[in-house]
């Protein structure tokens, strides 16, 4: 037991040391450089890749999606395509290299700036600060808690003590490193990342039979478990871990509009992987991103969806029972599970620190996203104060994110990770995604007509999750305490169809109407803003 | 009679995992091919960033602190 903690504290002792002395070479560089925003768009494609994809690939991803593909098997690879389609090629090549392009027309730097200056507005500034800075810390926590259950599970330490020390680290790194090195801290995050997960994938399907023996004895396994071991999900529409739910079945709405669109299509807008793209300074760093960045979402998502689905085979071969029953109903804790009890305990120190950087990268991007919410979009922008009031308040907002993170980390519920990330996704793509693809791709749009996008995709979408979607709904206990009833309608799909199915529609016709019907945009403003573009 | 592709039967999971592979070398075929492409642009872009980045520095260290007092 001894050795384990020296081996474990040797481990840690190393990786603080890496990103430690990474953060310091890139910190003296953005000195000698000429200024620490133009070092960033120097930046190495290899670096640009590596910390798009380690900001973008959390615990969460990694924990919690890995987990829920324990329970709704290798169909959330679809989520894998969409990652890199949407998330890689898509929002590179397409959204990308116009968002660079016209970032620098508008000199923004947050992405609510780029918004608002795009159709002259402040409003679009305060309105898409505050809804990041109320709505991130949902995300941030989930993030937190991913961390903190493998933490637990393998350190076997208390979960309370465990969410309590990775936030304190976490929040020592944003205050003190994560600020100004961040791209390159991210960047040896995400190689750890990548070889962590590399042996993980190797491992499995070295220990369940190779990748068709693996895969063939995942397909099996529906027929060899108790049928009362799947009755509860099967009731719901599950049919195996390598089939897909019967369609139009709770179980097939979960998976494809929350799990599957809500995050393959959310990641388009999301604050702090937009902002990457102002940080370029031409599209050659872009079209050699694609190349890493396709690579890396690969096998971060990929390893950790079928991992978490070959799961069952390796608990089933071993202790005769499915992963989920192993860890007691909670999804959240297989992955842990899993490397703790299959891999060596090297390995799961190793993993462990794989995970810390999966959530160092991401939480460091969230909580400094938040805190120029707060402190640039809302605070500079309502007041008009500028100067050393808005610094404290930005130092506030960190700091409120970071306890509410916490907060929210003891109150949510179990199973929440990958649920908890899907809501947030879904509310930032109602509220934002309409609005960016026409600043982007449409002249004709008005500010009327993305406002109007803007605001109602973002109440439908909060509506819905308080009054219709069961997950969040009966978590959140709004609509109960109003209506007595847990969703407004009972009926099945509807409880279990995501926001982004409804509101996102709504919010694209309700911006190309509505701007249809206002004035256009003048021409001199607009040829500006789409110069070289 | 039901086909097995990599061991799996349902050809919506299948084409999952294999659309994820061929995303994957669309994204490394996209990257190599443009490899050198677009940096046309690079050298003007660059000094007229150094311009507005040295202005917004100055903004900065005003209003928010965020580059002198550690350094």
């Amino acid at each position: 037991m001894d050795n384990n903690y020296i081996l474990l504290i040797v481990i840690v002792l190393i990786y603080l040391f890496l990103i430690g002395y990474v953060g310091y070479v890139a910190w003296r560089r953005t000195k000698s450089a000429d200024d620490y925003m133009v070092a960033g768009r120097e930046t190495h494609p290899f670096i640009m890749a590596l910390s798009y994809g380690a900001t973008f690939i959390s615990t969460a991803a990694i924990v919690g999606f890995g987990g829920v593909a324990g329970v709704y098997g290798m169909g959330l690879l679809w989520l894998t395509v969409l990652n890199i389609l949407v998330g890689i090629f898509i929002a590179f090549v397409l959204f990308g290299k116009r968002t660079r392009k016209m970032g620098h027309n508008l000199k923004a730097l947050t992405f609510p700036e780029f918004l608002s200056r795009r159709f002259n507005s402040k409003f679009i500034q305060y309105f898409s600060g505050a809804i990041i800075f109320l709505g991130m810390p949902l995300y941030a926590s989930v993030v937190l808690i991913g961390m903190a259950r493998f933490v637990e599970t393998t350190l076997g330490i208390n979960y309370s003590i465990a969410l309590i020390a990775m936030a304190i680290i976490v929040a020592v790194y944003v205050i003190f490193g994560g600020i100004r090195g961040v791209m390159y801290t991210d960047a040896l995050q995400g190689t750890i990342m990548f070889i962590g997960m590399i042996i993980v994938l190797g491992f499995i399907y070295w220990i369940t039979g190779g990748i068709i023996g693996g895969n063939q004895a995942l397909t099996n396994l529906i027929n060899v478990v108790p049928p009362n071991a799947t009755a509860a999900a099967a009731a719901t529409g599950f049919t195996g871990w390598t089939s897909m739910p019967s369609l139009g079945s709770p179980f097939w709405w979960t998976l494809v509009s929350t799990l599957i669109l809500g995050v393959g299509i959310g990641v388009l807008s999301q604050p702090q992987l937009v902002v990457r793209f102002m940080t370029v300074k031409s599209n050659k760093e872009l079209n050699r991103a694609v190349l890493i960045g396709g690579i890396f979402i690969f096998m971060m998502t990929g390893t950790a969806f079928i991992v978490g689905a070959l799961s069952n085979v390796y608990f089933f071969n071993t202790v005769g029972q499915l992963a989920i029953q192993v860890v007691g109903g909670n999804a959240d804790n297989i992955i842990p599970k899993f490397i703790s009890a299959a891999m060596p305990l090297w390995f799961a120190y190793l993993f462990m620190i794989t995970l810390l950087s999966a959530a160092m990268s991401t939480l460091s991007a969230q909580f400094h996203v938040q805190g120029t919410a707060l402190g640039r979009d809302i605070f500079e922008t309502i007041t008009g104060t500028k100067g050393k009031s808005s610094v404290l308040v930005a130092r506030a907002g960190i700091t409120i994110a970071v306890i509410v993170a916490v907060i929210l980390g003891f109150t949510l519920p179990t199973n929440i990770i990958a649920v908890g990330t899907a809501m947030w996704f879904s509310i930032t793509a109602a509220a934002f995604l309409s609005m960016y693809v026409f600043a982007l791709f449409w002249k004709r749009s008005t500010k009327v007509g993305v406002i109007s996008g803007l605001v109602i995709g973002a109440l439908l979408s909060i509506f819905w999750l308080v009054f219709e979607y069961k997950k969040s709904a009966a978590a959140l206990g709004i609509c109960k305490a109003i209506t007595g009833q847990t969703v407004l309608i009972a009926a099945n799909p509807w409880p279990t169809v995501d926001s982004i199915i409804i509101a996102l529609p709504i919010a694209f016709v309700i911006t190309v109407v509505v701007s249809l019907l206002t004035k256009p945009q003048p021409k001199e403003q607009l040829d500006k803003i789409f110069r070289g573009v | 009679m039901t086909i097995l592709v990599l061991g799996i039967n349902d050809p919506w999971v299948f084409s999952a995992y294999i659309l994820a592979i061929l995303s994957m070398l669309l994204c490394v075929v996209y990257g190599a091919l443009n490899w050198n492409k677009g940096g046309e642009d690079e050298e003007k872009q660059v000094k007229e960033e150094m311009e507005w980045h040295k202005k917004e520095k100055e903004m900065e260290e005003e209003e928010l602190g965020l580059w002198d007092e550690e350094g």
